[in-house]
């Protein structure tokens, strides 16, 4: 029995419909039932009475002012660029790493405005890249160690903020999958409107 | 926090096996139907009807059965249209629409790789998708062929099914049915359900182009002057490849960092689903073997096989993951676990997964052929780094590849009853089928061929100086990484050490190599040896046959992957995580 002629005719058929006609379809159904999230969950905000975006809810972004809260540091060049994602991929062993990581720690330790005290641990989340260079999130350790610093910088109470970093702390969804973590930019947009 | 863990842990296994058994019963229901049989919906119908239609077309005779020979042909045939198709279309991306971002075309050595890499079910990704494939080439090429790759896979065990459940004859079926029935039935409706489920999470499934955005934090626009092009959000249609990629054990990514990418794996409920997805369909079929050889309890032997396995592979990964680097200890960094801190090694790790869904998704992904990842692999402590890596050069039979792990584990069945009969003195049977000579030379080439890729492509690699020039991280790390990398070529894994510069033209084409071969070179054995079983007759169980669905042959199965599939790699998993892990401890001594 022939072998090629099915063959060439069966990968035609298949292709275009698991290639084709699946994507689109699932395309056509996410953007009916789900669009906002399809697009990329985009937060809108108006500047100058202008719609602009602000960023993805999902993605995180760099924060370098004193009055906002930091995201972890991020592998991608430069920091946060959500066009190439990127972990740093380096080793446990390698001495750069471990340099790089202590450097990161004698920076939040030195600036006088963080105020952390000696015997004060760094959440080990805010001196090590992410996977994918871009997570949105901070745990609630690595929030807590910067409220002293935003609320002084912003002339704010230090109840103030620590309400609303309780506020934006995310448990674990229905309870135990995933763990408790902080959405930075969500934070960072909460306080603005303060 | 280790009870949460050990909560998700055990939620993970309970739902996966809770799901895995219906889904078996029904896929041995797709694969054994035959036109005689009644009762069938109004829902069935339809679909019977537009198979047959599509066989029509096609020119299938669907009713005519092939020998093991013909089989193998039409799946060589049919993959290598597809491995030539892929090529083709990276290369000529340009000249194609759906291409927003004007991405050029795909170097020479960089689309062999990825052609191979598609066909074979590995989904090694040389390449960073979002800078280099376009939405015509991720869709047309990338997602129809994790279907049919994934489709192969599940033809080629169905058949090797066969060949235990008929006897004395010498058709094991027909590849083209087995292809289109995977495709329908199974991976097409479970993509769907999957995909539109990631998408109400975040899961990004769009046509639109790449958005610019302006960042909140204004002093990075004004102070640093980085040009505006930079705040880009990369995005496309993801969902509906991400379903399919942890469906069909494929693992390509939509995005460079594959599902640790917020777009790709929002929320640690998509992250839940893609780690079911990864193993559902490996563990469903055990069910399906057992069920179409007539005794459940032997597909239940290999999955419990599979599971213990399992286990301990994932204790050994996640302990030193949750302990974290010893080195941070002296700068002051906060390691334990609790509400608020996440601890352990989080370098290469998302906040919103944490240690323990990134070590159940390493050991997950590399159990089964399947190759995404959430975390980054090369950032993980060696001893966590070294069981992603025995798990592939296990052999992937640990669940393994849709259909391929399947057949591997067979075949390792095999072995067993082989290595006991050898030591009662009697001729080994497996499922009534005796064992001999031929049926031992096949999968003695099952299981030479991926540890032959592993250590000869890592040999060479480390030999030469192209080889060497990839490694990012400098000792024994960097030995890991080439290590890794072969590993999961060789046994179509797809995930990497990610650190090791791989789109270079050596590395293209050796992996490329070690990948065709370790899909093709195994798939036809284990075909003849579908066709020699069949045409034996089933011989009746006596008091000297061993049983192969209790738990004396289940702990049997172990030892022999473990000695077999393990023993092999002792002295270079020692050359490279082993003797980092021991760089590790004593460092600060």
């Amino acid at each position: 029995m022939s072998i090629v002629r099915p063959a060439l005719t069966l990968f035609a058929l298949m292709t275009v419909s698991t290639g084709i006609v699946y994507p689109l379809f699932v395309t056509i159904c996410a953007q009916t039932f789900f669009k906002e999230q399809a697009e990329g969950s985009l937060i809108y905000r108006t500047v100058d009475n202008k719609n602009v975006i602000v960023g993805s809810r999902l993605l995180g972004q760099t924060f370098v002012d004193n009055k906002y809260f930091w995201s972890r540091p991020s592998a991608t060049s430069p920091a946060y660029n959500a066009a190439a994602s990127s972990g740093s991929n380096l080793g446990p062993t390698n001495q750069d790493y471990l340099n790089t990581v202590q450097k990161r720690c004698v920076d939040w330790r030195k600036q006088p405005t963080n105020a952390i005290a000696t015997e004060d641990k760094i959440p080990v989340d805010l001196v090590t890249a992410s996977g994918s260079g871009l997570d949105p999130h901070i745990s609630a350790a690595a929030a807590r160690l910067q409220i002293k610093r935003v609320a002084t910088t912003r002339g704010l109470t230090i109840e103030a903020i620590t309400t609303l970093v309780t506020e934006h702390t995310q448990g674990r969804q229905f309870g135990f999958l995933g763990e408790p973590r902080v959405n930075v930019l969500e934070l960072n947009l909460a306080l603005d409107k303060i | 926090m280790i009870t949460s863990d050990l909560f998700q842990i055990i939620f993970y296994l309970l739902v996966l096996i809770g799901l895995a058994i219906p889904l078996g019963n029904y896929m041995a229901m797709v694969y054994g139907r035959s036109d005689t049989d009644h009762g069938q919906s109004s829902v069935s119908k339809f679909f019977i009807a537009f198979e047959k239609q599509l066989y029509k077309i096609c020119g299938v005779k669907d009713n005519e059965e092939m020998s093991w020979v013909v089989y193998a042909r039409a799946m060589l045939v049919f993959n290598a249209i597809g491995m030539l198709f892929t090529y083709a279309v990276q290369r000529l991306q340009p000249f194609f629409p759906g291409n927003p971002q004007n991405l050029p075309a795909v170097s020479a050595d960089s689309a062999f790789n990825s052609a191979v890499s598609f066909t074979s079910n590995t989904n090694w990704q040389g390449y960073g998708g979002e800078t280099t494939m376009s939405y015509l080439t991720q869709m047309l090429v990338f997602t129809a062929q994790n279907f049919l790759s994934a489709a192969t896979g599940m033809a080629v065990l169905i058949a090797l099914t066969r060949a235990f459940s008929r006897q004395q004859v010498d058709t094991i079926g027909n590849f083209f049915v087995d292809l289109t029935r995977s495709v329908i039935y199974i991976l097409l409706p479970l993509s769907i359900v999957l995909a539109l489920a990631l998408v109400s999470q975040g899961t990004v499934q769009t046509m639109g182009q790449y958005c610019q955005y302006t960042p909140l934090d204004a002093t990075l626009t004004s102070v640093t002057a980085e040009p505006i092009t930079v705040y880009n959000i990369a995005r496309g249609p993801a969902a509906s490849q991400v379903a399919i990629k942890q469906l069909g054990t494929n693992g390509g990514g939509f995005f460079n960092v594959n599902s640790s990418h917020p777009l790709e794996n929002p929320t640690p409920l998509t992250n839940f689903l893609e780690m079911l997805a990864i193993l559902l369909i490996p563990a469903a079929l055990c069910q399906t073997f057992g069920k179409m050889v007539g005794s459940a309890r032997n597909g239940m032997a290999l999955l419990a096989a599979m599971v213990i396995i399992f286990v301990g592979c994932l204790a050994v990964c996640y302990i030193p993951e949750h302990a974290g680097n010893p080195a941070f200890k002296a700068f002051g960094i906060e390691l334990n676990a609790d509400n608020k801190n996440c601890g352990g090694n989080m370098e290469g790790k998302e906040v919103r997964f944490g240690i323990v869904n990134s070590a159940l998704w390493a050991v997950a992904t590399t159990s089964a052929s399947n190759g995404s990842v959430n975390s980054m692999h090369d950032s993980f402590t060696p001893l966590a780094g070294l069981v992603p890596m025995l798990l592939m050069q296990l052999g992937e039979v640990i669940f393994g590849g849709v259909g391929s792990g399947l057949y591997g584990m067979i075949v390792f069945a095999v072995i067993t009853v082989f290595i006991a009969g050898l030591m009662v003195g009697r001729t080994p049977e497996y499922l009534g089928k005796k064992i001999e000579a031929f049926e031992m030379k096949m999968s003695s080439l099952v299981i030479l061929f991926p540890p032959m890729m592993v250590l000869l492509g890592t040999a060479l690699a480390v030999c030469c100086k192209e080889g060497a020039a990839g490694v990012c991280n400098p000792g024994a790390h960097g030995f890991s990484e080439i290590l890794y990398a072969f590993s999961s070529a060789g046994n179509n894994n797809g995930s990497a050490f990610a650190g090791l510069s791989a789109n270079t033209p050596f590395y293209n084409y050796c992996l490329g190599i070690a990948m065709f071969v370790g899909r093709y070179a195994l798939a036809v054995p284990v075909l003849a040896l579908a066709g020699s079983l069949v045409a034996k007759k089933k011989v009746p169980t006596g008091s000297g046959t061993m049983t192969t669905d209790n738990w004396l042959f289940v702990v049997l199965l172990i030892g022999v992957v473990l000695i077999f599939g393990g023993l092999t790699f002792v002295p270079a998993l020692a050359l490279g995580p082993i003797v980092e892990q021991l760089q590790m401890i004593f460092a600060g001594k």
